[in-house]
């Protein structure tokens, strides 16, 4: 019963970390950057979806507000801040390392203002549905409905995307400005454009993974939530795992490493929450630096 | 712009020493504490530089290399009575220690991924502290350097102690870094910053210079950290939180990471930046939210916008307008 | 006179590719661009298609000035340019490369039909639309990055190289297309071309470049005669 505990309790984290490593591969697609800033937006677009709920009191009409407010805010952050990192920060010692450091001073930015604006003490999602868990042949498991939905929602999340990327002309465009601009605006893509939208899925799926980390969470937040930070690394660390590139590599690299860490905390030790990732990144590192699911270029690129 | 030979460099330090000697004297309490945080922010800062500007490698994990040295210096003395002194070394080789488990690692990684390596580390050591009991949890361990010997005098106040033990580090640390970047090595690293490729046809290592690079600056960041619980008193886990490395990020890019010449801009606008947080808040008469999250939005902010319209900080900007200027008056 | 260049001049830098450099192609013409490495070939096409800007000049288009217009906007006006190397995406199928090409108009139905017109011309691309691009051969890509820009409909062709790196068979063939391509659908074509005598063989007109300037233009044929560019670019 244990074992399958951990299974499902992995899981349901790792879809979630799924979302956010879909959320880091779709920028890196489309920018080449890493935008550390993602947990900030994350974390601001779960402000929208609290906002939401205390006013309308549906969490499922909460959610995709969260989601639109997460698109928009991060398609601004493009637009306003990256077009004009490109144009000012292209040459001298530390371009290479600038828009690391523009979307870590972002987070901050970001983190800051929430405070400001929210204060720094926990406010509460209450989750939509129970999280007491189901009961199998008189034993409670830990999975509960409430996880079950989340796993339900990002998995029908993740289709959409599928679909989205593989059937449609958006998703052509998409995938050919990420592969090759250049081709792409020969053939007429409006490759900014295109750039700012994936910009703009990037922010939408980050503000699932916030909700969802939230009330999967005991559904309190704040600015300094802890769980925002454990996004923040297992959401790059997945990313990482599958390649950088790779949407699929992104889903099995979160559902992987949700899956370690459960074990590592119900087998090994409850502290380990943090150091357990890292040590899954480093191995990752060193064993396939080029993830599991093999992008081809690099890391060192 | 000249080059000043080691021993002109050492004289300009012991000056500079005196004249701080000499201000220390004359300022409050609350100025002198704030210049050891600058001396502890000039080493933290410079370790980043070093790192930064000239291998071309960026650490968010500064923080937690600094906490390394912290315990381990207060273990040392907590535990075997190590004298004051000491610690600050075990502090330095623990840290390279650290540094150099790192440095390997990164130097297979470059930009995103060590950036999120070490950024990863940052968030997740100090929870470590919370699971050896040895390292006092939550509360931390205290760190004592004790008293300023007496014959300093009877005004010589505890702070004006911490200001001077850090300052003299400050002041070393400074002058050894100066002369390894202006070494064979410095040459090597910015050969390799700049194409790596190139620099291993030229037989560089960059490999291993990379990790040198990393160990050097991790002992550096070490010593900060010590220095940093000194001055704090006691040494846990939230003293060196994420916002710590994001502001030696800040500073590095403030002094501008190409040169060690603007180390103290950096180190003085972080220690100054919470008072002027303070001065505005007061101003616009704000809410306890707007004032206690001030300082960070400053930090962020400026760390933005120096990255966006003075990428290689304000040193380097003002030789590159001057040189400019020249090239200009030599056409004419 | 369809395309109209005069007095284009780009630079990269310090380096200046495109010296003041004037030409007129006519409707319907495959005018051959020829000239040794660095003489400012793919720099001209770049510039006419928008990929670069041009620091002084003109160029138009059917009457219309198209200088600074980007080159998404120029697919929408007919202009389609096939850059020079293997220009197709190598992560994407034969078929998404095809519908990238036509990605910008709407029209599914006419997609559709233009995509039979293709593969008809290109019949081993229709056997291997379901494959990903990488796993074509040299030739194959070549057809399948003139497939694309078919795709686009256009009028007016850009193609920068399409021989580089073909097997002799191959390159003849690809021309053979290029020419019948250029009667068939009333297309004009600007074709540059290291491979100087096979382009101007199915040219209409010659035009030879050197250090960013028109050095000759001429009949194709007359080129092929004339002593000074057989000794200079034909190498007999
Ligand atoms: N992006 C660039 N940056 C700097 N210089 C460039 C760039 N592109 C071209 N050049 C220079 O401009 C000049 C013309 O180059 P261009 O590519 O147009 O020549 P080309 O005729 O196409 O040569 P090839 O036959 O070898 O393809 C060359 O001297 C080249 O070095
Ligand atoms: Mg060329």
């Amino acid at each position: 019963m244990q074992l399958l505990n951990t299974i499902l309790i992995g899981i349901t984290a790792g879809s979630i970390y799924s979302l956010m490593a879909i959320a880091f591969v779709l920028v890196w697609r489309s920018t080449r950057v890493i935008n550390f800033a993602q947990a900030g937006m994350a974390l601001l677009s779960t402000y929208f979806g609290y906002e939401a709920v205390t006013r309308i009191g549906s969490f499922w009409l909460a959610l995709p507000i969260a989601m639109l407010g997460g698109a928009i805010f991060s398609a601004l952050v493009e637009v306003i801040l990256m077009r004009v990192l490109v144009k000012h920060s292209s040459s001298g010692p530390i371009a290479a390392v600038a828009p690391i450091i523009a979307t870590l001073g972002l987070l901050g930015l970001i983190r800051s203002v929430i405070a400001m604006i929210w204060g720094g003490q926990d406010l509460r999602i209450p989750p939509p549905v129970s999280n007491n868990g189901f009961t199998v042949n008189g034993e409670v498991l830990v999975f509960s409905p409430l996880k079950l939905l989340i796993l339900i929602t990002t998995f029908i999340l993740m289709a959409l995307l599928t679909i989205l990327f593989q059937r449609t002309n958006l998703g052509l465009s998409l995938r050919a400005s990420a592969y090759a601009p250049e081709i792409a605006r020969l053939s007429g893509v409006r490759v900014d454009l295109t750039r700012t939208l994936g910009w703009a899925l990037a922010g939408a799926a980050g503000a699932v993974a916030g909700v969802f980390q939230t009330v999967n969470g005991n559904g309190n937040f704040s600015p300094d939530s802890i769980e925002f930070s454990l996004l923040l690394v297992s959401g790059f660390i997945a990313a990482v795992i599958g390649g950088l590139d790779s949407l699929l590599g992104a889903v099995i690299g979160g559902l992987f490493l949700g899956l370690v860490i459960s074990f590592v905390l119900i087998y090994l030790n409850g502290g380990l929450f943090f150091i357990a990732p890292f040590v899954v990144l480093l191995l990752v590192l060193f064993i396939r630096p080029q993830g599991i699911i093999g992008a081809k270029a690099g890391r060192r690129a | 712009m000249h080059k000043l030979k080691p021993r002109a460099h050492f004289a300009l330090f012991v000056i500079f020493g005196f004249l701080l000697f000499l201000v220390g004297n004359r300022v409050d309490e609350l100025r002198v504490y704030q210049g050891a945080s600058i001396a502890v922010f000039v080493i933290a800062i410079s370790s980043l530089i070093l790192l930064t500007g000239y291998s071309g490698q960026v650490s968010l994990g500064h923080g937690a290399l600094m906490a390394i040295g912290a315990y381990s210096a207060t273990l040392a003395r907590n535990e075997f009575q190590v004298p004051i002194i000491l610690t600050f070394f075990i502090a330095v080789l623990a840290a390279a220690f650290g540094g150099a488990l790192l440095g390997a690692a990164a130097a297979r990684l470059s930009g995103p991924y060590l950036a999120g390596t070490t950024l990863a580390l940052a968030i997740g050591l100090p929870s470590l502290a919370n699971q050896f009991s040895i390292l006092g949890g939550e509360q931390g361990l205290l760190f004592d350097v004790g008293w300023p010997p007496l014959g300093l005098g009877e005004d010589f106040t505890q702070y004006k102690w911490f200001f001077w033990i850090a300052a003299l580090a400050a002041l070393i640390s400074t002058w050894l870094l100066s002369n390894i970047l202006s070494s064979r090595y410095g040459r090597n690293w910015r050969a390799g910053r700049s194409n790596e490729v190139a620099a291993q046809i030229c037989g560089i290592n960059t490999g291993r210079s990379k990790i040198l690079a990393f160990t050097i600056s991790a002992g550096i960041a070490g010593l900060a950290g010590a220095l940093l619980s000194m001055t704090i008193g006691t040494v846990s886990p939230s003293a060196f939180p994420l916002a710590l490395s994001f502001a030696l990020l800040t500073g590095a890019v403030l002094s501008g990471v190409s040169t060690l010449s603007g180390v103290m801009i950096g180190a003085v606008i972080l220690v100054a930046i919470p008072e002027i947080a303070d001065v505005v808040a007061h101003r616009i008469g704000s809410s306890e939210n707007i004032t206690t999250n001030l300082p960070g939005f400053i930090i962020s902010a400026l760390l933005i916008l120096t990255v966006l319209f003075v990428p290689n900080g304000p040193v380097e900007q003002h030789r590159a307008r001057a040189a400019k200027k020249l090239a200009k008056k030599a056409e004419k | 006179m369809t395309l109209n260049v005069s007095h284009l001049s780009v630079h990269h830098g310090a380096i200046q590719a495109i010296n003041s450099l004037s030409l007129a192609i006519p409707t319907g013409a495959l005018a051959a661009v020829i000239g040794s490495n660095g003489a400012g070939k793919t720099s001209l096409l770049r510039a006419i298609s928008g990929l670069n800007k041009a620091s002084h000049g003109k160029i138009s288009w059917m009457g219309e000035s198209i200088l600074g217009d980007k080159p998404e906007i120029l697919v929408r006006k007919g202009i389609s340019h096939v850059s020079e190397g293997k220009s197709v995406i190598p992560e994407l199928t034969v078929k998404e490369n095809l519908e990238l090409g036509a990605i910008w108009r709407r029209d599914k139905k006419e997609m559709i039909e233009t995509l039979a017109l293709v593969v008809s011309i290109f019949p081993r691309l229709g056997e291997r639309l379901a494959q990903r691009a990488d796993t074509l051969s040299g030739g194959e890509r070549q057809m399948l990055a003139i497939g694309r820009s078919l795709m686009s409909k256009p009028k007016l062709l850009l193609l920068d190289e399409p021989s580089l790196g073909l097997a002799p068979l191959v390159v003849e063939q690809i021309f053979q297309t290029i020419r019948d391509l250029t009667t068939s659908m009333r297309l004009t074509v600007v074709l540059v071309e290291q491979n100087a005598m096979g382009a101007l063989r199915i040219a209409d007109l010659g035009i030879v470049l050197n250090l960013g300037k028109v050095v000759a233009v001429d009949h194709a044929q007359a080129l092929i005669d004339d002593p000074a560019v057989r000794a200079a670019y034909l190498g007999y």
